[in-house]
């Protein structure tokens, strides 16, 4: 089995639009979430969200690009570009034949149908663009870095709901583990933050109106977020050979699951994935420093994941710390366990861990370090990263200090 | 049909029961209504008395929507349909 190391990172979220700003923004402990922004935002029970601001997708791409890209898309294609820029890999011969793209999405292209549907069923209008299909489909994005990146290898995208970027990440590490990849660049987008996407959350009531408070006494909801995050995974010898810097290595992946209920979560299923990752690394449970927790701000997740942090890890989970940037990002959906591994290696590269920001209230069902509210300095030299999606499909990855 | 009875009729469809089955006295749990199912029956009521429930699956009992059992559900319902007017 080979080495599978991270050599470059690319994100765009609402807390930046670039690694070094996002991780600035997680270290200062901001909130990228306010008053969302769309057509008729009005209309909407929830009116707040991790929106994306000043990105002008006009400048960065053509005409002809602008027709095929769709949102998620565009953000895929700049965190992919700052990924590869800094990891400083070229893909061509051998390598480009080789490497590939998995990239994890839950709703691909939901702006597009949202605007096409509302043009032909508001508007009235009985044709739409050309190139609506290519544009919203899922593996749209994968395609697009493919293309513009030139990776000939395996190449597609996951979708697992919340653990779509968990999962694709776990199986581009498993392709670069096993030999069959040099390198893959892997990760996630998502971009829901419009009427249809937010109207649709807004139905199963578990979305928060005021704040993002994970593991706060009083957190009361979710809030989405919108983003990508592309990493650069590569064996090794190869990043060595070619004096990359690694910003970590990835050292296992574990996925379950649950096999009980549509979007109630399982502490078993939360549990397995953790221990699982921790087995595949072989590593001990004390080794572990940080989580970046699942944690929805939700009243099921929390409870749940601490609860399953309790059991796998005994009396070491109230030594590790376990905190959620969802507080501070939002829930990227799909492209959410991407951006978090940022968290994982600033926590890895920098001994930096990024807050639990909104804490007010400890909960004794989430009575562990969450780190709340202001950014810490520690040594951590292994990190797992969760994701536990609705349909109660689980995907933890672990990664260690390199 | 009266409040009371819609609201039932919406409730016991929900647990599939027969209405007769429904009393005020019924908490959800007795009904075998689960979190899920309570968010649809909220959504059913809603549709029926096109009313908005200021409900939260997060904190069902911080909101000033009573859900402790079908009496409170359907004085929680006469309520809002009133203020609609």
């Amino acid at each position: 089995m080979k080495r599978v190391v991270i050599t470059g990172a690319g994100t765009i979220n609402s807390l930046g639009h670039s690694v070094p700003d996002t991780l600035e923004a997680m270290r200062e402990g901001r909130c990228g979430i306010s008053a969302l922004e769309f057509r008729d935002v009005e209309r909407l029970a929830i009116q707040i969200g991790g929106q994306v601001r000043g990105f002008e997708a006009e400048g960065r791409f053509n005409r002809q690009q602008m027709t095929l890209y769709d949102r998620f898309t565009q953000f895929t294609l700049t965190a992919a570009k700052e990924a590869i820029d800094q990891s400083g890999i070229e893909f061509h011969g051998d390598i480009a034949a080789r490497s590939g793209v998995v990239l994890g999405t839950a709703g691909g292209g939901v702006s597009t149908w949202d605007d096409n549907y509302r043009s032909v069923y508001e508007d009235g209008k009985n044709r739409v663009h050309p190139f609506v299909v290519p544009k919203l489909m899922n593996n749209a994005a994968a395609s697009h870095v493919s293309m513009e990146h030139n990776l000939k290898g395996p190449s597609f995208t996951v979708s697992t709901a919340c653990a779509s970027s968990n999962h694709a990440m776990a199986l581009a590490f498993q392709m670069v583990r096993s030999g069959a990849a040099p390198a893959m660049l892997t990760g996630g987008s998502e971009s829901m933050l419009c009427f249809g996407g937010v109207k649709a959350w807004e139905g199963l009531r578990v979305m928060s109106k005021d704040a993002c408070r994970p593991f706060s006494a009083n957190r009361n909801g979710m809030v989405q977020g919108e983003g990508a995050g592309v990493f650069v995974f590569e064996e090794y010898e190869h990043a060595r050979a070619r004096g990359a810097d690694i910003l970590c290595e990835i050292v296992g992946f574990a996925m379950s699951s649950d096999a009980s209920d549509i979007v109630m979560p399982s502490k078993q299923g939360a549990a397995r994935a953790m221990s699982g990752a921790l087995a595949d690394a072989r590593l001990s449970a004390d080794s572990v420093g940080y989580i970046n927790a699942h944690g929805t701000g939700t009243a099921a997740n929390d409870k749940t994941e601490c609860a399953a942090v309790a059991g796998v890890f005994g009396p070491h989970a109230d030594e590790l710390m376990i905190s959620s940037t969802k507080s501070m990002h939002g829930h990227l959906i799909g492209g959410t366990g991407a951006v978090e591994l940022l968290a994982c290696i600033m926590a890895l590269r920098d001994g930096v861990i990024a807050p639990t920001i909104g804490y007010e209230e400890p909960d004794p069902e989430c009575a562990l370090d969450v780190v709340p509210n202001e950014a810490r300095e520690a040594k951590v030299d292994v990190a797992l990263s969760n994701a536990f999606a609705f349909g109660g499909l689980n995907a933890v990855i672990a990664l260690k200090r390199i | 049909m009266s409040i009371s009875d819609r609201v039932i009729a919406i409730i016991a469809e929900q647990a599939v029961l027969e209405p007769s089955d429904v009393t005020p006295e019924s908490t959800l749990e007795d009904l075998g209504i689960d979190s899920l199912g309570l968010v649809e029956s909220i959504f059913a009521i809603e549709e029926e008395f096109d009313i908005s429930i200021p409900f939260n699956a997060n904190e069902p009992s911080a909101s000033d929507f009573d859900i402790s059992n079908v009496a409170a559900i359907i004085t929680g319902i006469q309520k809002l349909v009133s203020e609609k007017v």
